[in-house]
């Protein structure tokens, strides 16, 4: 196709993605350079009979036309991203000499709001992406074995977890965790204790939001394993079986290898959606517990105070997270297609 | 008929279903259980004293006098105007999905017949726009929007997300172009067709099963996003999904969460259709990227 072609083609999509795409993430990181402007405070003398005193007021007009001039605010380079909301270098710093040794200097590190939201972010995805990837597997293995005819309702209802909106589903979920819900009910049977609730504890609290997470991701491993089943080439199977290949020999030596390649796409794809994990945590209430980078961006965006600047800098940062993690298929794609090219 | 390597011992056949039993449970059963208790009164859906009384509902008989009740849906649809979320939803959903399908379809042709290197390097920069958690957009929107008085519109919101949709639509659609062999407008071109007559005449009308597909995952977007929606929407002009979000702010503590409950079950009917309806376009989908490679 020719450029100019492809240019017309193009346009309508690229224009999209320019304005609303391009354009934002480089406005995140001019508006990370600025805070908003102090009030302007000017000095008054008041003078009576008994003499003169000096006071200082705001004043409000020439504070509103400062910040109708520059809506920007004013330029602080790097010190929204040092300070104690975000990279919090001095607090790392003195949390590093004060702490005795690796889990004191932890738990210290994770009191820091940006540090917190960083780790649960990381363990979310570091637990739900394997732990979805392998349930969907077995599930898929199940759904195989069984007749032809159950397995369109059994996809129907294996989808739903994943097509239901997140925010809802985790409502559901967090409904039913609730300590007057059935699972609720339940856990406290389990724990003997009447006074256990999810929502009062952080462990509980980071268990239950992963254990949606799982919940919600799982149908995606298994329709992608599922699909895989179908196209396992049945002539190698049986010319395994035929060379004496135990059940596990065949499962190990010709599914999962065959498998393989749909694993990682599947990592890929889920690392990116957990890592963004935002809506369970506004469902669940669990920003006292958890908060993940999307939420911490969130709750900055929300509430009285708008803390344009320091979500600004958070979402420079979670882009920077988000570019690392896709950093080795990025480099991957590259090489492979500096070969192909040379 | 039967595959040898099919058959399997009876014991790991029965340990297969029995897991499968247990899935359909965890996967179903929360959806059940929320649709009933949405019947009921909130003093049974979340009952301090037994969770059976969310099946059987004794304070539901007391206080309305019948096993169910509508009160929640009466007071999410008519009191607190869910409707008019529901309306909204239904126009940015319809607008995104129409928009996104179009610029799609153009960019991933495009993308699919170039031979550049450029289209390269645009789909892994799409990949990387795919990866980028849209509340990170959202608050470089806010700013620039709160200037030029565009914050709070709907059109401001459905652009905004037909952006965000684009690099997954280009993505799917780029695949898709990529099984429709070349040959077919190449040769509508060999016969004086203009590039474009010939994405009109030959590709357009055989493109609607990936153009379905794609468009189901661009309906999920639009349907199931909060972020977006949540921050650029004035209160008037809310979709679903804020607005249950905002029912759990202001109403829990005047105990009419049952709104929430309400609201939740109404806006999981029509995934429930969608599903029913498109399951095999779905997992088709789905599977799209992964099968092929």
């Amino acid at each position: 196709m020719k450029h100019r072609t492809f240019l017309w083609f193009f346009l309508p999509t690229a224009t999209a993605m320019f304005l609303f795409i391009a354009l934002p993430v480089a406005s995140v990181l001019v508006q990370s350079f600025y805070a908003p402007h102090e009030q302007v405070i000017r000095e008054v003398e008041n003078c009576t009979v008994f003499g003169c005193t000096k006071s200082t007021t705001i004043d409000q007009e020439a504070t509103r036309a400062l910040r109708e001039a520059e809506p920007l605010g004013r330029f602080i380079g790097f010190g929204i991203y040092a300070d104690r909301n975000h990279l919090a270098f001095a607090e790392v710093a003195r949390a590093w000499r004060a702490s005795s040794g690796w889990a004191d200097f932890r738990g210290r590190l994770l009191n820091l709001p940006f540090y917190g939201a960083l780790a649960f972010t990381l363990s979310y995805t570091a637990v739900v992406t394997p732990f979805s990837i392998l349930l969907g597997f077995v599930v898929a293995l199940a759904v195989n074995a069984i007749p032809r005819l159950m397995r369109g309702p059994m996809i129907f209802v294996s989808l739903l977890p994943m097509i239901v909106t997140p925010l809802v589903g985790a409502l559901i979920l967090f409904w039913m965790i609730d300590a007057r819900g059935i699972l609720g009910a339940a856990l406290q049977g389990l724990a003997g204790d009447p006074g256990l609730s999810v929502k009062a504890s952080t462990p509980l609290m980071w268990a239950a939001l992963m254990v949606y997470g799982i919940w919600s991701t799982t149908p995606f491993a298994f329709v992608v394993y599922y699909a895989g089943l179908q196209t396992v080439p049945q002539d190698t199977l049986e010319s395994a079986m035929i060379d004496g290949a135990s059940r596990w020999q065949r499962i190990r030596y010709v599914l999962l290898p065959h498998l393989l390649p749909l694993t990682t796409f599947m990592a890929l794809i889920k690392i990116m959606d957990n890592f963004r994990v935002f809506e369970p945590i506004v469902s669940f209430n669990a920003g006292a517990h958890a908060q993940s980078l999307s939420y911490f961006i969130y709750s900055d965006l929300g509430g009285e105070t708008r803390l344009l600047t320091s979500a600004a800098a958070t979402s420079v940062l979670t882009i920077a997270g988000v570019i690392v993690l896709l950093s080795p298929v990025l480099l991957r794609t590259w090489r492979t297609f500096g070969k192909a090219s040379a | 008929m039967t595959r040898t390597a099919d058959r399997r011992a009876p014991a790991l056949q029965l340990v297969l279903t029995a897991f499968l039993v247990l899935w359909l449970v965890v996967a179903a059963f929360p959806f059940l259980w929320t649709a009933w208790g949405s019947l009921k009164v909130e003093g049974d859906f979340f009952s301090k004293a037994d969770w059976v009384n969310a099946l059987t509902g004794p304070l539901t008989q007391v206080e309305t006098g019948g096993s169910f009740t509508g009160a929640g849906y009466h007071g999410a649809w008519v009191q607190e105007d869910f409707w008019r979320a529901a309306l909204n939803s239904g126009i940015v959903v319809v607008c995104v999905v129409c928009i996104s399908l179009t610029f799609g379809t153009l960019g991933g042709y495009a993308l699919s017949r170039s031979t550049y290197r450029y289209a390269f390097w645009l789909l892994l920069m799409a990949l990387v726009f795919r990866a980028m958690p849209p509340i990170t957009l959202v608050s470089g929107y806010l700013l620039p929007f709160y200037q030029w008085n565009l914050w709070g519109h709907l059109p401001t919101a459905i652009i905004v997300l037909v952006a965000i949709n684009q690099p997954f639509t280009l993505w799917m659609l780029t695949a898709f172009f990529r099984n429709i062999p070349r040959d077919l407008d190449e040769s509508a071109r060999v016969d004086g067709c203009t590039p474009f007559q010939a994405f009109r005449h030959v590709i357009i009308p055989v493109m609607w099963p990936g153009v379905i597909t794609t468009g189901l995952f661009s309906f999920l977007l639009a349907y199931n996003d909060f972020a977006v929606t949540a921050m650029l929407l004035s209160k008037e002009n809310q979709t679903m999904i804020p607005k249950i979000a905002s029912f759990l702010g202001t109403t829990q503590t005047k105990g009419n969460v049952m709104f929430a409950v309400s609201s939740v079950v109404s806006v999981t009917a029509p995934l429930f259709l969608l599903v029913i309806f498109f399951q095999r376009q779905i997992v088709s989908g789905l599977t799209a990227g992964a099968v092929k490679g």
